[in-house]
């Protein structure tokens, strides 16, 4: 751990890939985060299957790619089938959490996650899947640095959605509705906006971005039917810091947690990156807890 | 409010009967004793989730961890006791080398469960003060956070076996039947851990508990030490879930470390399941919960090949969703509307 703390000093331009790899990886991170935002703000529900929806978008590139598709084809076909799971899981079940216990959300949106999970294993099995793109790299500094085309269109992809969504969300009328809904919903439902289709709209429309971000995740980034739920993890974890309704923080907050967990998986070693990330969420809440506590503010 | 804890002469025959069934069931159907155990730490499982969830109003998703360190702690002082921890597990803690007698696979029994106890209980007073403190959906991502990343800090321990896992150490043949040891000291657990809970429930501690779920700024402001209360109830919780999972640990006799041993996606939400299936906030509630819970369960296995997982997750929502109240509480509600009625007709 030491050695490799001292194998970034001596080698800058390792410190340099490293920042690079976590900013590129960040945007899957902040669509994903925004998703999760955008559902918690309007609806109330916390949606722990979130993750399980990205992961679900990355499978769904893995198929058209079997199917001889170019990998780019699979974003609007996976936000499409997203956009209708999210649809049809709404009017199932969570229509009936929408103003329920925050308890009953978790839990039953966890289910979710268990279902999709245990589908995911059975249909695309157990193992890392990943899609080559056969884009190469560009090389600076003599071959030190590499970064990864495919990264690069994942990550300017990724921004292009969370640019498009938030305009969608200031302009278009249903953008509005949906702003409304979360502001007030019985205003919104007394001025003639039906706050039901509202909520299965905000459902479908994060299923569909989780989709989309998880259909371009799979093209520089392995996914795993187990994966999900650091996804989920990563996103609460992001809009705790970044806090409800506030798109340049979610931006900064994924961008520095991708960073800090690249330098988290080298400097600690592969197999400790993803218990870095579940333990900087516990130690993010701890933080989070104190400082409130400190100003005395109600802890809700 | 009469006590609804006292023990009348129906619940005293009640709870005699319940004792007997539990004594005699493994000599019924000792086919079933593995399951039979399992379902006593269910019992333990639900139950102590229940104090806390229940009871205080505290959902966590990560009492699995207590599990977890109750089955490693418990393996580690039953090999530790009597050889090298980092060879036994590098050895896969097979072969003729790591023997244990009789009166060393006891000894090491004994003295594991009330450390894995102890340990747990240790833990949970250390991160109380740090969780404890959240409210609502902070509390319950906070500790499903909690449970995975002790998993994975456990998969790179090599000293216990790291991600292949460790094997709790076998009972030696002369012991004869081991799995009706485990079977009579689960039945202990459970029993202990029930009226453990009934005793709780039914002081001071427990009215604070159930004070701290209905509104714990009122009831701080009443002057009652919440922060004092919470961290108990979370201690006296993962004594027991420690102990259990030690049990669990050396009845499935392999820990691994995801899938078994910090299972946050099995056991930690089966846990969860149980007492929302009996009825939350009842003691009578996960015991129910955790019999129709593993029923359902082995039915599932047995006759939904490979999609038993599926089953249970749909189950989850189902309950998370329609059945909020519980087995119990279904039939509460149906009673207090006849007496209700009764009331209105005198």
């Amino acid at each position: 751990m030491i050695g490799n703390l001292q194998i970034l000093i001596d080698a800058p331009a390792l410190s340099l890939q490293l920042l690079i790899d976590g900013i590129l990886v960040g945007a899957v991170f902040a669509l994903a985060a925004y998703g999760l935002a955008l559902v918690w703000g309007v609806t109330n529900v916390i949606n722990v299957a979130q993750g399980e929806f990205v992961m679900l978008g990355g499978f769904i590139t893995v198929l058209c790619a079997d199917q001889g598709l170019p990998p780019l084809i699979a974003v609007p076909i996976a936000a499409a089938v997203l956009y209708v799971l999210g649809w049809v899981l709404f009017q199932l079940v969570i229509v009936h959490l929408v103003g329920r216990d925050m308890f009953n959300s978790v839990l039953a949106t966890f289910g979710i996650a268990i279902v999709l999970q245990q589908l995911m294993a059975h249909v695309f099995g157990g193992a890392d899947r990943i899609v080559e793109s056969g884009l190469g790299s560009w090389f600076f500094r003599d071959g030190l640095i590499g970064i990864a085309k495919v990264k690069v269109v994942v990550f300017v992809a990724c921004i292009a959605l969370g640019v498009t969504l938030a305009l969608f969300l200031a302009r278009s009328r249903a953008g509005q509705a949906i702003r409304a809904t979360a502001q007030e919903p019985r205003a919104a439902s007394v001025l003639g906006i039906e706050t039901r289709r509202v909520y299965a709209l905000t459902f479908a429309l994060n299923a569909a971005i989780c989709g989309a971000a998880g259909a371009l995740a799979a093209m520089a980034y392995t996914i795993h039917a187990y994966g999900g739920l650091a996804y989920t993890i990563r996103s609460f974890m992001i809009v705790v810091v970044a806090g409800l309704g506030n798109l340049a923080g979610v931006i900064w907050a994924a961008l520095g947690l991708g960073v800090a967990e690249n330098f988290a998986g080298f400097i600690l070693g592969a197999q400790y990156q993803i218990a870095f990330v579940f333990g900087l969420l516990v130690a993010v809440l701890v933080f989070r807890n104190w400082r409130l506590r400190r100003k005395r503010l109600t802890l809700r | 409010m009469p006590n609804t804890l006292a023990l009348t002469p129906t619940r005293l025959i009640l709870i005699a009967a319940f004792l007997l069934c539990g004594v005699i069931a493994p000599l019924l159907a000792p086919a079933y004793q593995t399951q039979l155990t399992e379902l006593l730490l269910f019992i333990v499982f639900a139950l102590a989730w229940d104090l806390v969830g229940g009871q205080m109003g505290y959902n966590s998703f990560g009492n699995v961890l207590f599990v977890g360190v109750g089955m490693y702690v418990c393996a580690i002082v039953q090999v530790g006791l009597f050889y090298n921890v980092w060879l036994y597990t590098e050895a896969r803690g097979g072969g003729t080398e790591f023997i244990f007698d009789e009166s060393q696979f006891l000894i090491g029994l004994a003295v594991g469960l009330p450390v894995a106890a102890l340990v747990s209980a240790l833990i949970a007073w250390a991160l109380g003060s740090l969780v404890l403190t959240m409210r609502g959906h902070y509390f319950a991502i906070c500790t499903l956070g909690l449970g995975i990343a002790a998993g994975q800090i456990a998969a790179g321990i090599p000293w216990i076996g790291a991600g292949s896992g460790m094997l709790t150490p076998n009972p030696p043949d002369s012991l004869g039947d081991v799995g009706l040891l485990l079977y009579y000291l689960s039945l202990g657990l459970a029993v202990t851990c029930a009226l453990t809970f009934a005793w709780l429930l039914s002081t001071r501690f427990g009215l604070a508990l159930n004070a701290i779920r209905d509104d714990e700024d009122k009831a701080e402001a009443m002057g009652l030490n919440t922060h004092m209360a919470k961290v108990t109830a979370w201690v006296i919780a993962a004594a027991f879930l420690g102990v259990a999972g030690a049990l669990y640990g050396n009845l499935v006799r392999f820990i691994d470390p995801i899938q078994t041993a910090f299972a946050g996606a099995t056991i930690g939400v089966w846990m969860i399941l149980m007492a929302l299936l009996g009825g939350r906030g009842t003691l009578l509630g996960p015991i129910v919960g955790a019999i129709v819970f593993q029923v359902t369960k082995e039915l599932f296995w047995t006759y939904m090949l490979g999609w038993q997982r599926v089953a249970l997750g749909v189950l989850i929502v189902v309950v998370a969703v329609f059945f909020p109240y519980g087995i119990v509480g279904f039939f509460r509600d149906r009673f207090k509307d006849k007496g209700s009625a009764a009331e209105e007709r005198a």
